[in-house]
């Protein structure tokens, strides 16, 4: 198999085997029309996922995250959404050119989500079991059956699991009913699960549960797995590789280990600042200035040149690339490598960052 | 007498109504005998996850929910006693920041109308002008704009309307806010100008903060003392980096281990809690705790550990601490 060589805006990691990816997202482009206007949510997003994988996305609310991962099963709404570009290869076929049927088949299928509410997701009036069962009839109709819904209840963890089919959503936890939903994403023997958010509006210990479900499961099951996330924990914790994601672009892109040991995007670094951790001593946090900028409002240049400590004068001016910059780590930055501005150069002279570093070496 | 705000022994049960009378059939025990105390200027954490009643202490401290037992002594008056033009009086020391930025603002009011209606209240500014000086100041204090106080809530971020609900807070200069979750509903980038903030604030004027979180890294980092309450009771209370360093309660250690650590080199051992909070309403017996304790001994399920203190100044309730 012969692939073309992996360009400056198409990152493309082959597994070890050699074989294509699960999934090959290349330059996705969305828009939101209203009006006569377009907003443009997400803005030239390549990434691969490969069999067995993880791959996290990471970022703040409005950074695009869930509606690529959405889109890989073309799960947002057209219109009033729309793809200007790009491409989401799913086994090597064009997600975006998918009729309504070859759709169907891969909803489910082949992709399945788990969503942040899982009292919002389940259906109020069904039992879980009837709700698991009608997965199963779907996608696999000779599986549907008692037998399997209680197999399928007892590998997401759930005890007693032939009485528990019978209760009614209100009747489990915030927990279990994140365990049922991911039974009903099994249900289909999907090849890859996205989770978006799973863990956010459940409790620490909880959160702790499903993370550790989901991360025996991906190994069980030999699954993929797309886990949106703002919480770079949990990224350490399940990920394989990162993608770090600033209104609607990439901007950093590189394995788990190697990105939360080293981030080398300046938005990556200021994420994991501004975040306290567990024991450590510092004083302050390192609060990134400044507002997450709003759909349709993106900053020109680079766009996260307004709240960037290493922003030169060009920056506004000049749109940085994701571009390799050492073997597997992708960036989206003109100066990752070079030393903080001294303040005639600096485009953000007040940056918190930039006032404490001249507080700590005065004579520079 | 040198603290700020004393509690003893607070209780809250909410009525468990059921059928046609709306017989009381058992009641939710959301607080159960908790006591504090908070120096003045100090930050005080709560932690616990949802249902253990960290919200409804804190509401029910300032009286925002009736306590069903205790009392409450700020400043050395009992407030649980007080009424009317009384309690009004006294609620200007102490003030609430809530987690919602979008709910806890009235979208119907300017800006200044939403600080300059504490100002009215308590009379705080004789001429207009006064007022209108003080709101720019406080604006200025949590880093917004003059100008802004014309404007309304739905025209600013989430950082910013929880800003707007700290100036609210500040307007009638309290010494003590009770802070329930002010930065979870927040972007991560956002959460930390908030809690510097916070800081800021409290080195400046000496406001106690009692800071209800479920996020123990963020509770950690700002507060002096924290405090982990479980199932309406208070499980362990310790100086921040002791409660860290050297947890003595097992839930706490698990809470800890649960933690998402960013590092990856990091492998500490994850203590991983079997089952769900129990229901408030038919606490198990003996510890609550004892259901899902990893270290459970036969004593637990039958005597309720009480909160004594370990080592000087760290409380913890557990048999085996």
């Amino acid at each position: 198999m012969l692939e073309s060589a992996a360009n400056v805006v198409e990152p493309v990691t082959r597994d070890r085997a050699g074989t294509a990816p699960l999934v090959e997202i290349k330059d996705l482009k969305l828009e939101f029309v209203s009006g006569s206007k377009a907003l443009r949510a997400v803005d030239g997003v390549s990434f691969t996922i490969n069999a067995g994988e993880t791959v996290c996305l990471v970022g703040e609310s409005g950074c695009g995250k869930s509606v690529t991962a959405l889109s890989i099963a073309r799960l947002v709404p057209t219109p009033p959404a729309r793809y200007p570009g790009g491409e989401i290869l799913l086994r090597g076929q064009d997600v975006l050119k998918m009729s309504k049927a070859q759709l169907r088949e891969i909803r489910g299928g082949v992709v399945s989500y788990i969503f942040q509410e899982p009292s919002a997701s389940l259906n109020p009036v069904f039992r879980v079991g009837s709700q698991i069962r009608e997965s199963l009839k779907l996608h696999r109709p000779e599986a549907a059956n008692d037998a399997e819904v209680v197999r399928l209840l007892k590998l997401v963890g759930i005890p007693a699991p032939e009485s528990r089919m019978r209760d009614y959503p209100h009747q489990l936890s915030g927990g279990m009913q994140q365990r049922v939903m991911i039974a009903m994403a099994l249900a289909s023997e999907p090849q890859l699960l996205v989770a978006d958010e799973p863990t956010t509006a459940l409790d620490v210990t909880i959160q702790a549960q499903i993370i550790e479900l989901l991360r025996d499961l991906k190994q069980r099951l030999n699954m993929s797995m797309l886990l949106i996330t703002h919480n770079l924990g949990i990224v350490g914790d399940i990920a394989d590789r990162v993608a770090v994601m600033y209104a609607g672009q990439i901007v950093e892109l590189a394995s788990a280990n190697d990105l939360l040991a080293q981030p080398l995007h300046p938005y990556t670094q200021a994420l994991m600042k501004s975040v306290p951790e567990l024991g450590n001593e510092d004083e302050r946090l390192q609060a990134i200035p400044g507002t997450v900028p709003n759909l349709g409002a993106f900053p020109s240049g680079c766009r996260f040149h307004p709240r960037c400590p290493k922003a030169r004068r060009d920056c506004p001016e000049r749109v940085p690339e994701l571009v390799e910059v050492l073997p597997n780590r992708w960036v989206r930055c003109f100066y990752w490598d070079k030393p903080l501005p001294a303040p005639a150069e600096a485009l953000n002279p007040n940056n918190p960052v930039l006032l404490q570093s001249r507080e700590q070496s005065p004579g520079s | 007498m040198n603290n700020l705000l004393e509690v003893k022994d607070l209780k809250v049960h909410f009525p468990v109504k059921h059928g046609l009378f709306s017989r009381v059939k058992g009641h939710v025990k959301a607080v159960d005998g908790v006591s504090l105390e908070l120096r003045p200027g100090e930050t005080l954490g709560l932690v616990g996850e949802s249902g253990c009643g960290k919200t409804t202490l804190g509401r029910a401290i300032i009286r925002l929910i009736e306590p069903t037992a205790g009392s409450v002594h700020f400043e050395g008056d009992d407030i649980t006693s007080l009424e009317g033009q009384e309690l009004r009086a006294r609620r200007r020391k102490f003030q609430m920041i809530f987690q919602d930025p979008y709910g806890s603002l009235n979208p119907r009011m300017t800006v200044e109308q939403i600080i300059g209606e504490a100002i009215d209240i308590h009379k705080l500014a004789e001429t207009k002008s006064a007022r209108q000086k003080r709101i720019a100041e406080l604006l200025q204090a949590v880093g917004l704009n003059a100008t802004h106080a014309q404007r309304y809530p739905h025209e600013f971020s989430g950082g910013q309307r929880q800003r707007i609900g700290i100036a609210r807070a500040l307007a009638v200069e309290p010494k003590m806010i009770v802070c329930d979750e002010p930065v979870s509903a927040l972007d991560v980038s956002v959460q930390a100008q908030i809690i510097n903030l916070l800081q800021d604030l409290q080195q400046q004027r000496g406001i106690a903060y009692l800071f209800i979180a479920h996020d123990l890294a963020v509770v950690e980092h700002i507060s002096h003392r924290v405090m982990v309450m479980y199932l309406g009771k208070v499980v362990e209370l310790a100086e921040s980096k002791t409660i860290v360093r050297d947890p003595l309660h097992p839930y706490t250690k698990a809470l800890l281990s649960a933690v998402p650590v960013v590092d990856p080199k990091s492998k500490q051992k994850r203590i991983v809690l079997p089952g769900d909070v129990p229901s408030p309403i038919d606490p198990p017996s003996g510890c609550p705790f004892h259901p899902r304790c990893p270290i459970v001994v036969d004593r637990c399920r039958v005597d309720i550990p009480p909160l004594r203190e370990v080592k000087p100044g760290h409380w913890a309730a557990c048999h085996l601490a």
